[in-house]
């Protein structure tokens, strides 16, 4: 089967606007324009299938349906802040395809009506940033992007930004205050960006694979999509395969592909030919599923049934964790980059990853006891349904499922028995822990 | 009528107005859900995550959209996760959980949170007593901590942002609600945040730091010891604190405050003021004082007080002690035999019952009564001021306000507040001045004349199509008329410009609608109600007379009036501390400050209000009434001077737009929105709450029906300068060089700054100065040597001279302007 996103790993220089017109770039996007409704393009991307690729896989088409139509104008965002450990697919898309991301974004910003949209980009991203504007001046020239487009009535920009190094940007509501020229900090949400996003003005936020996918599905049909993957899952995923793997990279597999195909067929199975232990399948963000039963290898990978295991999809940043890993050291890993990221603004993410970061630092370095455990563990749950935003909830993730899911990780680390308290002061009336 | 909801928490149904958060709605039916960030004045954000509660809503059928029942009744449905109750708004039906076992979980876990970092420092920490997280902490939080000790954060425990407000970093808590007060309220975005996570801290990043006149408030409102005021730090506890009812005097406002007294060891075991609080009045300030209402009170306990009487028996002499009775008696023998050449100057920084004395003193002894002041039109403000009822919170779409020549900023900033509220709110704002002013930022139109053109620019504005229309059809219009760049003769002429504007347009006589005067004083507007005249020419008027001046210091003031009194037969000075004009006076008579006696001011809103004594007066100090009464009564004339409510009904009595008032009823409170007060600091702050009279408006002469007569004025006032020279023109500076701001120059003497006047780049190009540059500055006798400052914002061909700042400048006038630059 021929690639759908990275379509530039079968056909050579796709970065290019002449080649990438030459190989049906742009039709679709005229096609819209001059053809079909802006309606018309929405009930082709509901009826796809097509979810969201940024993590929470939502319906895409049913997002763009719910820009609120009495308040204009609108604004389209692609968020290219790709930040999540693990996760570097949208980097390969807009380096070797971006065209196709460009046509995506432009699609859906004729689907709500906009006329202005935005790609969002990490700070690190810099040479990106350069590259897009090149190749956005280059669409202008072409008159794929401008003022009155195909002679019809409709134009369209876009514009780049650059965020300044924030995890906490690829959340929505920070993107849109970064955007904005604020600080990055989420909003509280409801109200949700589709009612009051960019400038308080209706917005719909896609990801790039998002994005990459839909000028495939308005050439080819949304039946064409649909027929792809999962009845749950439609389409293909960009899986970024990371960890104790031969071969990691980006690999474009529908959905319902099994972690065994992933790992192994694609993978080059594990380093050292160890056995897996777990799998984090979004990054640092994930749950750990255990792998303890090679039938877990055999779990298809589409968004309801990696729910079966205890875990999320998300992003589908798949790391591969064997038995040489401890997963104190992971927990200590993921923390330390949550209380790094965190944006400070609620209390329980700010303080919480401080305070995990504290212990698990204990324990890891063999200066914790059980109680430090138990503490950590209390403090992750304390954390977690408190928070503004989903960041403090994912920084709970691997400490939760780590501790409950590979408790023995954790007894090791720790001294069987109590340690004196090593830190803590001898004053008068106050526990020891 | 707005739109009520019912809903249920904690198993109370409650009806609440549509549109507001369940964190107010609880709070209006006396349920506390805690809060650390959210505050009634600000938008929520919830960030801090105190107020978590359980939330359910009626279930509603997603094909149908018709709400489930079960057993009769909705059915509920709760989300999972726990939600915060300051950004969740009210709906018809909704349950509220704040004390089940999950929510009380929430809200230990958040406070546990809170304290990983804070220092619990409470025994040093200057909140401690009155600290929101401390009371919280003991209500909801748990009792020990799991937080290792040695692993708490070391940060700054002294990082001033500014000269006034210093920040603890370690006892910080994030909240962001200094940040909000600032750019929401104030409208001065000097505060934000800097890096994130644990590492977040607060910041200022405007040069001077934390530019604002309202940077105290951050300070009642921060939740924790994080911001103190560098008045307070470490002065007291705040249970070893007493606390009195007063209203600020600073300005014409009239701000109610609160005076936090101790006794001290310094004033021999006698109570002395620590501290100005505001005090909740949402119809004057809210919740808000300025920073020279909260800071500029050291006045009042310092060493130039005047103690005892003083009589000097010649020119060259040094003034004595002497008795009470001694020296009245002196005065009033000089005053009687002075008759019709007996003169009374008094300032507005009098009680209203001290102004009703002179003034029937002067009219029972055949004497003249001048009210000591650079501003006139106030035969207007009594006439079409603002009708009773008035109240800047009301004012919104439909009405319109006009702000002419005056810099409220620096003149009154709560009015600044106000006014930039009811911009916010939707009133449409016309902001006329020769300059810009800060409040242009939220003017739908601003309106630019050339100095001299005020009230020509006053009477365009009804033809002016769309400015015009804006005012004429509004339902409500008032307009505050100040004195930037005006003198005497250009504020009368203003005023009266102003009143027939409101008057030609139905805006007189009834709320929200008439005459403000930003005036220099707090009781200008109760002298002008008592009939109290601006003398034209004050010089001539004093030459040879005998003076009996209460609380002005034309001497300091204005050497023009300095060589008059020189001529004056005699000069009795009554005021509270030594100025210029002590030193040349024949009876010196020592007032009580506004902190040692009560009594009562008139706002610029017509608005009376009590204030009560709070320290014990210094030395042989009397009240200002009763002085005139014990020297009345050495003129045979008969005065109030014990009882200052009996001075009050008096008053009441005599004066027309004071029918009706007593001392009954300004003391008169009603429940106020937002509720704050000791036991809901974790609510408003440490604000403190009306316990002791919210005032009453006078009626205005329009109310009565009334038609005023205004009689016609010059268009054009000021004079032209010369080729050679600028036009020196007079502006208003809340930080100035006064007597009351200089006693707490410790405090403020970055934001006084040094003497200087302000020219437009181009202007110090012609003269060949650079900004910071000295000048000599020359006009109408008076001249000095000053900085220049550089503003590109002004005109070109005009100097601006700040009000007490060195320089003796009452209106626009011509000037010699030179360099003194020395050329190499």
């Amino acid at each position: 089967m021929s690639y759908i996103v990275l379509r530039h790993r079968d056909i050579p220089d796709l970065n290019k606007l002449d080649v990438y017109q030459k190989n049906g770039g742009f039709a679709a996007f005229q096609n819209a324009v001059t053809k079909m409704k802006p309606n018309e393009v929405t009930d082709v991307v509901k009826n796809s299938g097509l979810r969201g690729r940024g993590g929470a896989g939502f319906p895409t088409g049913m997002k763009w349906s719910f820009i609120d139509n009495k308040n204009w104008p609108h604004y389209v965002v692609a968020n290219a802040d790709e930040s999540e450990p693990g996760t570097f697919k949208d980097r390969e898309i807009m380096e070797g395809n971006p065209f196709q991301f460009l046509e995506g974004l432009a699609l859906a910003s004729y689907a709500v009506s906009a006329n202005v949209a935005y790609v969002y980009l990490r700070g690190e991203f810099w040479q990106l940033a350069n590259s897009l504007d090149r190749q956005i001046a280059e669409m202008e020239k072409a008159g794929i992007l401008g003022d009155k487009l195909f002679g019809g009535d409709y134009s369209l920009r876009i514009y780049t930004h650059l965020g300044a190094g924030a995890y906490i940007c690829g959340e929505e509501t920070a993107l849109l205050e970064s955007l904005e020229g604020k600080r990055g900090q989420p909003r509280v949400r409801p109200p949700f960006p589709p009612a009051v996003g960019l400038f308080g003005k209706p917005t719909i936020i896609n990801n790039v694979e998002t994005f990459a996918n839909i000028p495939m599905i308005l050439a080819n049909g949304a039946d064409w999509y649909k027929a792809i993957g999962t009845a749950d899952s439609a389409g293909v995923k960009v899986f970024s395969l990371s960890g104790r793997v031969r071969k990691p990279g980006n690999y474009e597999l529908p959905f319902g592909t099994t972690f065994r195909e992933l790992i192994y067929t694609h993978g080059g199975g594990v380093q050292d030919s160890r056995a897996v232990k777990a799998i984090m399948p979004a990054g640092a963000s994930s749950s750990l599923i255990v792998v303890n039963d090679e039938k877990v290898l055999d779990t298809p990978m589409d968004y309801a049934t990696v729910r079966t295991l205890g875990g999320d999809l998300g992003s589908a940043s798949v790391i591969i964790l064997d038995d040489s890993v401890s997963m104190d050291w992971l927990v200590n890993k993921t923390v330390h980059f949550f209380r790094h990221e965190s944006c400070g603004k609620c209390t329980p993410c700010r303080e919480g990853t401080y305070w995990m970061s504290n212990i698990i630092e204990r324990i890891h370095h063999g200066q914790g006891t059980t109680g430090d455990v138990d503490l950590l563990l209390n403090v992750a749950k304390q954390i977690q349904g408190k928070c503004l935003c989903a960041l403090g909830e994912f920084s709970t993730m691997a400490v939760v499922t780590g501790i409950e899911r590979f408790p023995q990780d954790f007894k090791n680390a720790v001294s069987p028995a109590p340690l004196p308290p090593l830190y803590v002061k001898k004053n008068e009336g106050m526990e020891k822990v | 009528m707005t739109n009520q909801v019912t809903l249920t928490i904690d198993g109370k149904q409650v009806t609440v107005p549509a549109g507001i958060g369940v964190v107010d709605a609880a709070k209006m039916v006396g349920i506390d859900i805690p809060v650390f960030c959210h505050h009634p004045k600000l938008e929520p954000v919830g960030m801090c995550r105190m107020c978590l509660v359980e939330i359910g809503r009626p279930m509603r059928d997603r094909a149908t959209g018709q709400i489930v029942m079960e057993n009769g009744a909705p059915k509920i449905q709760f989300l999972p996760k726990l939600e915060t109750a300051c950004t969740n708004k009210v709906e018809e039906g909704m349950v509220v959980l704040s004390q089940s076992a999950k929510a009380k979980d929430g809200q230990r876990g958040t406070v546990e949170f809170l304290l990983t970092s804070h220092p619990l420092d409470c025994p040093v920490c200057d909140k401690g007593g009155e600290c929101p997280l401390q009371n919280l902490t003991m209500a909801h939080g748990p009792g020990k901590s799991r937080f290792l000790f040695d692993e708490k954060l070391r940060l700054g425990k002294r990082v001033p942002l500014g000269d006034l407000i210093v920040l603890d970093q370690e006892r910080c808590i994030q909240c962001a609600r200094c940040i909000r007060f600032q750019d929401e309220i104030a409208g001065d975005s000097v505060l934000g945040f800097d890096d994130r996570s644990r590492s977040t801290r607060i910041i200022t990043f405007s040069d001077p730091g934390f530019d604002s006149v309202f940077s105290g408030n951050t300070s009642d409102i921060c939740p924790v010891g994080a911001l103190t005021t560098r008045d307070f730090r470490f002065e007291a506890r705040p249970w070893e604190l007493e606390s009195a009812a007063s209203i600020c005097t600073q300005c014409p406002v009239g701000c109610n405050i609160t005076l936090n007294t101790r006794r001290e060891a310094r004033a021999s075991g006698d109570f002395v003021v620590k501290r100005v609080m505001p005090r909740q009045n949402e119809e004057v300030n809210e919740i808000w004082i300025c920073d020279k209402g909260r800071f500029a009170h050291h006045y009042t306990d310092s060493k130039k007080r005047l103690t005892q009487p003083l009589v000097r028996s010649s020119k060259v002499e040094k003034s004595v002690h002497t008795s009470w009775d001694a020296a009245t008696q002196l005065a009033a023998d000089k005053f009687l035999a002075a008759k019709e050449n007996f003169v009374i100057l008094a300032s507005g920084r009098l009680a209203n019952e001290d102004l009703f004395n002179l003034k029937s003193l002067a009219d029972r002894a055949g004497g003249q009564a001048y009210l000591y002041s650079r501003m006139g039109g106030g035969e207007f403000t009594t006439q079409v001021g603002v009708g009773a009822g008035t109240n800047f919170a009301n004012m919104g779409a439909g009405t319109t306000i006009i702000v002419a020549a005056s810099d409220l900023y620096q003149e009154a900033p709560i009015w600044y507040l106000r006014v930039k509220q009811a911009a916010d709110r939707g009133a449409t704002l016309i902001v006329l001045n020769a300059r810009e002013t800060k409040l242009d930022r939220y003017a739908s139109f601003v309106v630019r004349y050339a100095y001299g053109d005020e009230v020509k620019s006053v009477n365009d504005l009804a033809k002016s199509e769309k400015i015009g229309e804006a005012f004429t059809k509004a339902e409500n219009a008032a307009i505050l008329f100040g004195s930037d760049g005006l003198g005497l003769d250009g504020t009368s002429n203003l005023a009266a410009a102003c009143a027939k504007l409101l008057q030609d347009t139905g805006h007189v006589g009834k709320p929200n609608n008439g005459l403000i005067g930003v005036w220099e004083r707090a009781n200008d507007q109760g002298a002008w109600e008592m009939g109290f005249q601006v003398a034209e020419d004050l010089a001539e008027i004093l030459r040879g007379k005998s003076v009996y001046m209460v609380g002005a210091d034309p001497v300091g003031d204005d050497p023009a009036l300095a060589t008059a009194l020189e001529g004056a037969a005699f000069v009795a000075v009554q005021d509270v501390m030594e100025t210029a004009t002590t030193e040349i006076a024949d009876v010196v008579l020592p007032a009580q400050a506004f902190t040692e006696r009560e009594g009562t001011l008139t706002s610029g809103e017509r608005r009376v209000q009590r204030f009560y004594s709070a320290v014990p007066p210094t030395g042989e100090s009397e009240a200002d009434f009763a002085i005139t009464a014990r020297l009345a009564s050495h003129m045979d004339i008969k005065l109030e001077g014990k009882s200052v409510s009996a001075a009050f009904e008096n008053l009441a009595e005599a004066v027309k737009s004071f029918e009706g008032l007593s001392y009954a009823k300004i003391s008169e409170v009603k429940p106020q929105w937002p509720i704050v007060g000791r036991g809901d600091m974790y609510y408003g702050g440490t604000t403190y709450e009306n316990t002791m009279g919210l005032g009453a408006h006078l009626t205005a002469a329009a109310q009565g029906g009334e038609t005023v007569r205004i009689p016609q004025v010059q268009t054009e006032t000021a004079p032209r300068p010369k080729a050679n020279e600028l036009l020196a023109v007079p502006v208003n500076k809340l930080y100035d060089r006064g007597t009351t701001v200089m006693m707490s120059a410790n405090l403020l003497r970055e934001r006084i700054g040094s003497p200087s006047v302000v020219l437009h780049p181009e202007s110090a190009k012609n003269l060949g100065v650079e900004g910071g540059q000295l000048v000599n500055i020359s006009f109408d006798g008076v001249s000095g040597d000053v900085a220049v400052k550089l503003d590109d914002t002004i005109s070109v061909g005009v100097v601006l001279v700040p009000r007490e700042m060195g320089l003796a400048i009452h209106e626009p006038v011509p000037a010699q302007v030179r360099s003194l630059v020395k050329v190499e």
